[in-house]
């Protein structure tokens, strides 16, 4: 059994029985309203082919849960047709050589031109395409409630030494200055920003990208944990533990007013009726209006034979559709992960989410973020998520903190 | 005690003498492979290479030292004496109270008793949630206090790094006394009254008679209380994701937590297979030698 | 076996009869108030459990949130609600646990009446499987499963659950007929009775308060067990457990938390149900068998 059994994976994988023919069996966590409409757009282009569509949800913990079921799943030799994968996920499987060629398919589509490059760097693995983008979620975004603001004479930020001394000011009315969920991943996403905003984008590609311990151990680094000292200070007692959505409505109902949180947080405020520049306000974090950090949510295929599946390449075109990609996107709060669809149906805040990550596609500044698993592997990642959730709940100060940051990250490697 | 019988030999009947040892052996089988042979596979992924699969590129003990070099791993067992050591005592101690009292010829004996043992009937899956809200101090028991008046009324172990692994202690115990009580009451309602007699009649409290006569008589139910409260300690996994996920910060890890993170969500199988191997050597050592003197008794 | 509940000698005045029923009182108290703040916030409407606190009585009474659970909720990309997975959970469950108490009466059985050298060693090891951590086997159990051609079927997952319910079947039913008079046995092996015989005309009528036990057991670790229906599952035989999970943990969206609670206690209703008929043959079980020496 030992030795047969990374061989065995492979093998299985591409002889043993997956799903039906005709039918796909899609592995994903969108289990919300909300998320399973999207996909039914999906289900329904497929049904119109004559393609039937077989439900393997596995919510939890953000695809974690998800991702151990495939482990189990390609092991026994019974992989699902195309699973829901995120970041270096994607290039792990098709490391193992688990996954299709969808090279034919982006040919005749042209992905190569239409989806930016820093998203292909995940799509594509040793020249191949393995996998579909269905969206680019941007993660640096500040949500704020516009009566609060006004109320309290507030613009929005410009520069970190402004959003400070704005917290100051809501904290002074007697307000929460910041609706944060004390969870590994919030923590971290508030962490990309900062230190986003601090170094800029060339210490952020040193930092979380490039892992140079130079500049993990920087002084640079021990400012972006200085300001999450800042932060944390502005956050109520009772964060730990809450759940993002919990923290928007703070936000939502006027008690905070400010949270940083990825662009699916925006669904919250419109199914409590909210919109954008009227209720509430979407910017990016202060310092890095320039730059999106993005993760994105795409479908990788399970190679089931030399050849793609006809059910997988026929899923794969639907996926990168304009008209899905569009539809999608409007309903999950999203932006497509194509620069060329219109952005017609979408609110004030996807409008300039998209504008955003054209821009930020054509100047260089669009950077995978590091808590969403898109600038370094599973195991840098969570080795992060531990010193920074350690940091923000003060078990160290920010000297130790850096330091930990270096020896962690050279554990996890 | 128990005498086995001795087949009856004769006229060669073959399968009547290994009749029985077929009927053992595929329970033997399964156990031997799913349980030793994947032990085995494990105890051997630890000194591999393995991330994302198992993977077999030999790097000695690289794991172990990888693995003893994490805060999280040290977290992880403190916290484990921490709320096996008070898990296993407090429902004990509960267990053993709650059944003496519900001893006492109480009326609707059998209400209460499904009321205490319902708990185990339920996953943490099914009540995560409600011991997240009751636990919260912004809407669940703190709040309630204070809005009664009790404004001075805190409980907030939850968010508090220190205390958070309390919060857990008070869930297990709720979840398994009402079954460690049923253990004692049933362990209870075995013992002989004539000797309780005869001891009253000699004049002994009410308390020298449980301390002296009924406590050391409720030995052998001490011990399955043990292995069943142990093997529970040890496997705690959904109670802690569904409280804490193992906050606040790392607060709540448990060797399970820890396990179950470095496999499948860090693709560090081969540091995930090391601390699983150190895991099943700690149960060895406190499960064995108890296994080994109650089994041997018996013989 | 002691007969029935045999009350203690000890007395108790008027005081402590009064203190004895508060404090049983109080810990029933306890133990009731996670499933009292289930019930009572699954029949709020939304709003209020925003709005209200978290032990108040609904002001508006709503059964539609279990409605919604059973039938309606989203569980995946259809609006199904858990009533599909309840079938699936049942396929599971009646046949492990079924063939898993078998298997433990048979294994006690050989154990205790028909010894022979190295049982005790042999019972030692599968008492020990009982700690293995059950996330360490996933990925070699995978691998087996795929091998025996049962991946993601639902033979494969009784199968799982039989190799694992092992340990604690043999446990108590080895325990149970430690204390069975062996005499009977030996009489009726003179009498020529055979190994089948003798363990279905004379343990088998005796074995209900321990086959109680066992089957409680086994039947409320089998249904709630989440980590082994998600893995080996396929599409269309994933159990309760995992449907639950997706209702309550989906990760964006607006969380009914009414919706959530009723279908906890939905997926948790054949359990409790199983403890509340067959509770008072608990103790009887367990006193006639795992708590003895």
């Amino acid at each position: 059994m030992l030795k047969s059994l990374k061989l065995g994976v492979a093998a299985l994988a591409l002889t043993a029985g997956v799903a039906h023919a005709e039918d796909v069996e899609v592995l994903h966590w969108w289990t919300s309203g909300g998320e399973a409409a999207a996909l039914n757009v999906l289900k329904d282009d497929l049904s119109g082919q004559g393609i039937g569509w077989q439900d393997m949800p596995v919510a939890g913990g953000g695809g974690t849960q998800a991702m151990t079921v495939l482990r189990a799943r390609v092991t026994s030799g019974n992989p699902p047709t195309a699973v829901q994968m995120l970041g270096f996920d994607i290039q792990d499987w098709a490391q193992e050589g688990a996954l299709a060629d969808l090279n034919i398919q982006a040919g005749l589509e042209g992905w190569d031109s239409v989806v930016p490059e820093a998203l292909q760097r995940f799509a594509k693995h040793d020249g191949k395409w393995v996998s579909a983008p269905v969206n680019v979620h941007s993660t640096n975004w500040v949500w704020a409630n516009k009566a609060v603001l006004d109320e309290l004479g507030i613009d929005v930020p410009q520069t970190w030494d402004e959003f400070v001394a704005a917290l100051e000011k809501v904290k002074a009315a007697g307000k929460t200055p910041i609706a944060h969920g004390g969870q590994a991943w919030q923590d971290a996403t508030v962490f990309d920003a900062v230190a986003m905003s601090t170094g800029g984008p060339e210490f952020y590609q040193k930092a979380f990208i490039d892992l140079d311990p130079d500049a993990l151990g920087s002084g640079t680094m021990k400012e972006a944990f200085d300001r999450m000292a800042v932060i944390r200070e502005h956050v109520d007692d009772n964060f730990s533990g809450r759940d993002w959505n919990l923290a928007t409505a703070m936000v939502i109902n006027g008690d905070a007013a400010f949270q940083m949180m990825g662009d699916w947080a925006k669904g919250e405020f419109l199914n409590a009726g909210k919109t954008p520049n009227e209720d509430f306000l979407c910017f990016r974090f202060p310092g890095t209006q320039e730059q999106v950090t993005f993760n994105a949510d795409q479908f990788a295929m399970f190679a089931q034979g030399p050849e793609v599946g006809k059910e997988q390449a026929a899923l794969a075109t639907a996926i990168l559709s304009p008209s899905f990609q569009s539809a999608f996107n409007v309903v999950k709060g999203s932006v497509p992960a194509r620069t060329d669809v219109s952005d017609e149906a979408f609110d004030a805040c996807g409008k300039k989410g998209m504008a955003d990550l054209k821009a930020a596609a054509a100047s260089g500044n669009l950077y995978g973020s590091m808590a969403h698993g898109h600038a370094n592997p599973a195991a840098v990642k969570n080795a992060m998520y531990d010193v920074i959730t350690a940091h923000f709940n003060g078990e160290y100060d920010s000297e130790t903190a850096v330091e930990e940051m270096v020896s962690a990250v050279e554990i996890a490697q | 005690m128990t005498q086995s019988v001795s087949a009856r030999k004769g006229s060669g009947d073959w399968l009547r003498e290994a009749l029985p040892k077929i009927v053992l052996s595929p329970s033997l089988a399964l156990v031997l492979i799913f349980v030793y042979g994947f032990i085995f596979f494990t105890f051997y992924l630890s000194f591999t290479d393995s991330r994302l699969l198992p993977s077999f590129g030999w790097v000695g003990a690289e794991n172990y030292d990888k693995l003893f070099s994490l805060r999280a791993w040290d977290i992880a067992v403190n916290n484990l004496l921490v709320f096996g050591g008070l898990y296993i005592l407090i429902c004990c101690a509960l267990g053993l109270g709650l059944a003496i009292l519900l001893d006492q010829k109480i009326r609707s004996e059998g209400f209460i008793r499904t009321i205490y043992l319902y708990p185990m009937a339920l996953s943490f899956i099914v009540t995560g949630t409600a011991w997240k809200w009751f636990l919260d101090p912004g809407i669940g028991l703190e709040a309630v206090v204070q809005s009664w008046g009790f404004t001075s009324f805190e409980f907030d172990w939850i968010k508090n790094r220190d205390m958070a692994i309390y919060t857990i202690v008070i869930a297990a115990v709720w979840q398994t006394s009402g079954f460690v009580m049923a253990m004692f009451l049933a362990g209870l309602r075995g013992i002989d009254n004539e000797v309780l007699k005869a001891a009253q009649i000699d004049g002994a409290s009410n308390w020298a008679l449980y301390r002296r006569i009924v406590i050391p008589q409720l030995r052998p139910a001490f011990m399955s209380a043990f292995v069943v409260l142990a093997h529970m300690a040890i496997k705690s996994y959904d109670l802690v994701i569904a409280l804490t996920n193992g906050g606040p910060g790392r607060a709540t890890e448990l060797p399970a937590t820890f396990m179950y993170s470095y496999t499948f969500t860090r693709n560090q199988m081969g540091i995930g297979a090391a601390s699983a191997t150190i895991m099943l050597m700690t149960i060895a050592a406190i499960i064995v030698p108890y296994l080994w003197s109650e089994l041997r008794e018996k013989k | 076996m002691a007969g029935g509940a045999s009350d203690t000698v000890v007395r108790t005045g008027r005081v402590s009869r009064f203190v004895i029923y508060t404090v049983l009182i109080v810990f029933c108290i306890y133990y009731l108030l996670p499933l009292y703040v289930m019930v009572v916030n699954s029949l709020k409407p939304l709003d209020e459990i925003r709005g209200g606190g978290m032990l108040s009585l609904p002001q508006t009474w709503t059964l539609a949130p279990w409605g919604s659970a059973w039938s309606t909720a989203q569980i995946g990309i259809e609006a199904t609600g858990l009533r599909p997975y309840f079938m699936n959970s049942i396929l599971m469950v009646v046949p492990a646990v079924a063939i898993s108490t078998i298997l433990g009466a048979l294994n006690g059985y050989v154990l205790t009446k028909w010894r022979f050298r190295g049982d005790t060693i042999i019972f030692g090891l599968m008492l020990f499987g009982c700690f293995i951590p059950f996330q360490m086997v996933l990925i070699p159990m995978a691998r087996m499963l795929g091998l025996m051609g049962l991946a993601g079927t639902v033979p494969g997952l009784i199968f799982v659950h039989l190799v694992y319910g092992i340990g604690f079947s043999t446990l108590y039913f080895r325990n149970y007929y430690a204390q069975f008079p062996t005499e009977l046995v030996r009489a009726a092996m003179i009498d020529g009775a055979g190994f089948f015989k003798i363990f279905q005309r004379i343990m088998l009528p005796s074995s209900g308060p321990i086959a109680v036990v066992c089957i409680i057991w086994q039947f409320t670790n089998i249904w709630n067990d989440f980590l082994f229906g998600a893995s080996f599952a396929d599409f269309d035989s994933q159990p309760m457990t995992v449907a639950l999970n997706n209702l309550v943990s989906s990760s964006t969206g607006v969380k009914e938390y009414n919706v959530h609670f009723a279908g906890a206690i939905m997926a948790a209703l054949p359990t409790l149900l199983v403890y509340i008929v067959a509770g008072r043959f608990f103790v009887r079980g367990l006193m006639a068998g795992s708590v003895k020496g």
